[in-house]
C-alpha cells in the first residue's frame, strides 16, 4: 500500500477537547458496622483482586512524643500473642498479598492487597494486628537500630535535609507538620508509650474502612464479623490545636555536602486547605506553573536551560493547613539561578496575559488525567478516601471539574497577584 | 487471560491490539528493540539520551507534548539495558493524536541542535542526582564492571561516565536514529477503549507509509563464563558498611530463568524471606537486605546486597550470608515455602494486569521476547517448577567462582 498522498503531517487530527468529557466519580456503596465504623465501597475492576484499607485517627497529631505514632504504626505487624512478626509475616506472604502499614499526619493506615480468594484467610490476623499486637521489647529494639541507620544515610542527600527543613520553617518545629526524627527520638522511644499509644489510638480509635476491587458478595457480612464488634469509633479523638509558628527568616542556605555536584531547592508559602475557596482555581494555577511536564517550569528551566532533570510545583495534600511549594534538584552552580528564574515565571504569571492555548491545553491536560485517574477501582476510592478524610463530599469533585472549564485567564492573573508573590516565600538550598 | 489481536502493517510494524471497552482510555505503546547493550563502548548512554531526545520535536510537530496535552493526554518513557519503551494514555476519542505524534517520530526527529544541546545538560543532571550526588550512587557502576568484561551489560543504562554524553554530537544522533528507530525495530500495542478495525485503519494510515529501514541484527559479545571468584572493596563518604554480592544467572528466556526468579523470593521478598528473617531478625548483622534481579534479556546477575549494624564486620556479615546460601544448596526446600513464592508470583502477575497501560507494556515487552502469548502462559511455568530445579539451580548459581563480591565501606 502506497502513502496516500493527501497525508499532511503537519495537521494534527481533530480532537475532542477533553474538557467537554463526560467524567463521573463512580458512586461508593456505603456500610455502618454494628460498631458504628463506616465503610466505603467500590466494586469494579477486571482482575480478581482487592484493596482493603483500615484508616485509623492515629497520626503524628495524638502523639504526646515526637516518633511514638510512627513506631506504633511500624510495629503493628511485628508481634501478637499468637504469632512471632515472622509468623504473621509468613501468613500474609504466603497468599501472595501484601500487608503494608504507613503512618501520617492525621491519620495512619494498614493498607492489604490480596487476591478477592484469599481474603477471608487473612481478615482474622488483620483483627489480630489491631486488638493483640505485643509490640515485643526486642522488635522495637531492631527497630530503634534500623532506623537510626536509614536516617544517618537519608540526613546524607540533600532533598531528604531540604525537605525537612521547609516544614520546619513553614509550620514550626513543634507542628506535626513541621517536625522531623532525629537519632534522639528513636533513642527516646519505648515499649509502655507505644503500648498506651496503641490502645488508646488503635484498639479504642476512630477507624474508618476503604475497600475496593472486585469483592466478594458478604463483604459486609466479613467485616462486620472481624471488626464490627471491636470498642472502636466510642470514644472521641481529642480535640489538639497546633500553633502554627513560622521561621522569621526567609532566605536560608545550608551546606549539607562541601563536595555535593547538586543543590536540593525548595521555594514554599503557606497556602490554605481544600475548603478555601481560592483552592481549586489554584490548583489550575499551579499545574500552569509547575504542575506537569508541559509547565512553564519545566518548559524554562529544564527544557530551555537544562539546570535540571526536574522542576514541580505542588500544593501539599495536608488536612488542615498547607503550602504552595516549588521543589527542585539542580546543578550545583545553578541554583541560583534557577531560584531568579522561578520568580521570573511568578511575575510573568503576576503581569502577562495568559494565551488562550495555553489555557486550552492546561485545562485539558488536567481533565484527561482525571479521567485517568479514574481507571481502575484502586484510583477511584483513592479519590473517594480524598474527599471523605478531608470532611467533603462529592461537590467538591464536581465542582473542580466546573473550576477547570470554567476558569478565566484573568481570574489566575489575580490569583497569581495574590498568592505568587516573591516576597511571602520561603526560600532554601541544600547544597 | 489478557486477549489480543496481531497484525502486521504493510512496511512490516507489528501492531497487538488489547480492547477493554470498560475504560474510558486508549494507550498507544511503542516498544523499540534498541537498549543500552547496543551502544558502543565509546559512546555509552546513548539510548537513554536518544529517549529524551524522542521529546525534542519530530520533522513535521516542534514539540511532542504540548498536541498531546492539548488531547488530554500524558506520555513516558523508559530505558532498559535492553529495550526502550514509550507510552501515551489519552481519551479514546483523541486515540488518532497519539498515532499521529508517534508515527511523526518514528518517520523522522527534527534533529534539532538546540534540543541536543539541552538534553545533554538534563541528561547530566540525572546522572548527578541518581548516581554521583547519592550516597551508594555508584554501587552499580562498579558491580557491572566487575561482573562483566565483555558483554555491554558492564555499563548502566545511564552511560559509563558522564564524558559520554557531554561529547555526544549531532550526527551520532542520526545514525543511531536511522539504525534502530524504524518500523522493522519496532512493535506497537494499542489498547483500550478502541477496535482492531479501527487501529488497523489508522495504523495503515499514519505508519504505513514510513520506510521500513533493516532490521538490527544483533551481534553482541557473549560474556565469557567466569571461572574465578572476583572481590573487590572500595572505601567511600557513606554512613554505613555495605556487602553487595552478584552470581550470574541465565538469561530471561532460558527453562532456568523460572527457578532463578523464585530463589530471588524465597531469598528476599519480604518479611519472611530467608536472609531477612535470619541476618536482619535473628542475628541483627544487616538493618536491610535484599536479593533480586534485572530480567535481564541476555545472561543476567542475582544480586544480594545489605547495609550492615554498625559494628558488625563485613567479613562476619558474608560469612552469615553464606551460611543461608549453604543451606540453599543442600537442602530441598519444603513445599509450603515453595508455594509461598509461587502464590507471590501469581499474585503480582494479577496486580500488574490491573492498569491498561502495563498490560499494554507487558504486551509489547512479551512480543519483544518472542511471542505476547507468553504474558498469559508464564504462570505455568513458574508452578511447574519443583524443589529439585531450585536446588539444583541453587548448586549452579551461588558457587564462588560465579561470584562477583563487592565490599562497600564507610571511610
Amino acid at each position: 500500500m502506497s502513502l496516500p498522498s493527501i497525508l499532511d503531517r503537519k495537521i494534527p487530527p481533530p480532537i475532542k477537547d477533553a474538557v467537554d468529557l463526560r467524567l463521573e466519580l463512580k458512586p461508593y456503596t456505603k456500610y455502618i458496622l454494628d460498631n458504628g465504623v463506616e465503610v466505603y465501597a467500590i466494586d469494579a475492576g477486571a482482575e480478581e483482586v482487592l484493596q482493603l484499607e483500615m484508616v485509623f485517627f492515629a497520626g503524628d497529631w495524638y502523639e504526646g512524643q515526637n516518633g511514638i505514632a510512627a513506631a506504633t504504626n511500624f510495629l503493628l505487624k511485628n508481634g501478637s500473642s499468637k504469632r512471632t512478626a515472622y509468623e504473621i509475616n509468613e501468613h500474609f506472604d504466603y497468599f501472595g498479598s501484601y500487608l503494608n502499614r504507613n503512618c501520617y499526619n492525621e491519620t495512619s493506615n494498614i493498607i492489604l492487597h490480596c487476591l478477592t480468594k484469599h481474603l477471608h484467610e487473612l481478615l482474622p490476623v488483620m483483627r489480630e494486628l489491631i486488638t493483640d499486637a505485643t509490640f515485643p521489647q526486642h522488635e522495637l529494639d531492631i527497630y530503634k537500630q534500623n532506623m537510626k541507620q536509614r536516617l544517618e544515610v537519608n540526613l546524607k542527600k540533600c532533598e531528604v535535609v531540604a525537605n525537612r527543613q521547609i516544614d520546619e520553617y513553614l509550620y514550626g518545629h513543634d507542628h506535626p507538620y513541621g517536625k522531623y526524627s532525629t537519632l534522639e527520638t528513636y533513642d527516646a522511644l519505648d515499649r509502655d508509650a507505644i503500648m498506651s499509644f496503641y490502645e488508646r489510638y488503635y484498639g479504642r480509635g476512630r477507624c474508618v474502612i476503604f475497600v475496593a476491587g472486585i469483592l466478594p458478595s458478604d463483604i459486609h457480612h466479613q467485616l462486620n464479623q472481624h471488626f464490627g464488634q471491636l470498642p472502636l469509633n466510642k470514644e472521641a479523638l481529642p480535640e489538639i490545636q497546633y500553633p502554627v509558628i513560622p521561621s522569621t527568616q526567609k532566605k536560608n542556605r545550608i551546606i549539607n555536602d562541601p563536595e555535593g555536584l547538586q543543590g536540593a531547592v525548595r521555594i514554599a508559602r503557606p497556602f490554605p486547605n481544600r475548603h478555601h475557596p481560592d483552592y481549586k482555581q489554584a490548583m489550575v494555577l499551579n499545574t500552569l506553573l509547575g504542575g506537569f511536564f508541559g509547565s512553564r517550569l519545566m518548559d524554562n528551566i529544564r527544557e530551555d536551560k537544562g539546570y535540571t532533570y526536574g522542576i514541580y510545583s505542588y500544593l501539599q495534600n495536608h488536612i488542615g493547613d498547607s503550602a504552595w511549594v516549588i521543589s527542585t534538584e539542580a546543578g550545583r552552580d545553578v541554583c541560583e539561578d534557577t531560584i531568579k528564574e522561578v520568580y521570573h515565571e511568578m511575575k510573568r504569571l503576576r503581569e502577562e496575559e495568559i494565551p488562550e492555548d495555553e489555557m486550552m491545553m492546561v485545562k485539558n491536560y488536567l481533565m484527561g488525567t482525571i479521567l485517568g485517574d479514574l481507571d481502575g477501582p484502586f484510583q477511584i476510592i483513592g479519590r473517594w478516601k480524598n474527599i471523605i478524610l478531608n470532611g467533603l463530599d462529592e461537590q467538591y469533585f464536581y465542582e473542580t471539574l466546573t473550576t477547570i472549564r470554567d476558569i478565566s485567564p484573568e481570574a489566575l492573573n489575580a490569583l497569581a497577584q495574590k498568592y505568587l508573590r516573591e516576597e511571602d516565600f520561603y526560600e532554601l538550598v541544600v547544597v | 487471560m489478557i486477549k489480543y489481536e496481531r497484525f502486521t502493517v504493510s512496511n512490516g510494524l507489528k501492531v497487538l491490539v488489547h480492547q477493554d471497552h470498560s475504560t474510558p482510555m486508549a494507550v498507544v505503546n511503542v516498544l523499540y528493540d534498541v537498549g543500552a547493550r547496543d551502544e558502543e563502548p565509546t559512546h555509552t548512554g546513548f539510548a537513554h539520551l536518544f529517549e529524551h531526545l524522542m521529546f525534542g520535536g519530530s520533522v513535521n510537530i516542534p514539540v511532542y507534548d504540548e498536541p498531546l496535552q492539548v488531547a488530554g493526554g500524558e506520555n513516558n518513557a523508559y530505558t532498559t539495558n535492553d529495550l526502550t519503551n514509550y507510552y501515551c494514555q489519552l481519551p479514546a476519542e483523541n486515540l488518532e493524536t497519539a498515532f499521529w505524534l508517534e508515527s511523526d517520530r518514528m518517520l523522522s526527529l527534527a534533529f534539532s541542535e538546540k534540543s541536543l544541546d539541552v538534553q545533554r545538560k538534563v541528561v547530566s543532571e540525572e546522572f548527578k542526582e541518581h548516581y554521583i550526588n547519592k550516597p551508594y550512587g555508584d554501587v552499580w557502576k562498579i558491580l557491572r564492571e566487575l561482573a562483566y568484561k565483555q558483554h555491554p551489560y558492564r555499563w548502566m543504562t545511564i552511560g559509563r561516565e558522564l564524558r559520554h554524553i557531554e561529547k555526544a554530537e549531532l550526527d551520532d544522533v542520526k545514525r543511531f536514529f536511522f539504525k534502530h528507530y524504524t518500523p522493522s525495530n519496532a512493535i506497537l500495542v494499542v489498547a483500550g477503549n478502541v477496535y482492531v478495525d479501527q487501529v488497523r485503519m489508522l495504523a495503515e494510515k499514519w505508519f504505513g507509509g514510513i520506510a521500513p529501514g533493516l532490521r538490527y541484527e544483533r551481534n553482541l559479545p557473549g560474556e565469557p563464563q567466569q571461572v574465578e571468584e572476583r572481590r573487590m572493596e572500595v572505601k567511600a563518604k557513606v554512613p554505613l558498611d555495605a556487602f553487595y554480592k552478584t552470581w550470574h544467572m541465565s538469561a530471561r528466556m532460558d527453562p532456568r530463568y523460572y527457578a532463578a526468579d523464585l530463589i530471588t523470593d524465597m531469598l528476599g521478598g519480604g518479611g519472611s524471606s530467608r536472609l531477612y528473617e535470619s541476618l536482619v531478625k535473628d542475628k541483627k548483622i544487616f538493618s536491610n537486605i535484599d536479593c533480586y534481579h534485572f530480567g535481564s534479556h541476555d545472561t543476567g546477575l542475582l544480586t544480594i546486597e545489605g547495609k550492615l549494624v554498625r559494628g558488625v564486620d563485613i567479613r562476619t556479615a558474608e560469612a552469615a550470608v553464606e551460611d543461608v546460601l549453604e543451606k540453599m544448596r543442600t537442602d530441598l526446600v519444603e513445599e509450603k515455602e515453595l508455594q509461598k513464592v509461587k502464590n507471590k508470583t501469581e499474585s503480582i502477575m494479577a496486580f500488574e494486569d490491573m492498569s491498561v497501560m502495563s498490560r499494554a507494556s507487558s504486551l509489547a515487552y512479551y512480543e519483544l521476547l518472542g511471542d505476547a502469548d507468553l504474558m498469559n502462559t508464564e504462570l505455568k511455568k513458574y508452578q511447574s517448577v519443583t524443589a529439585e530445579e531450585i536446588l539444583k539451580e541453587c548448586r549452579q548459581i551461588f558457587r564462588p567462582e560465579n561470584s562477583n563480591t563487592l565490599y562497600y565501606l564507610s571511610e
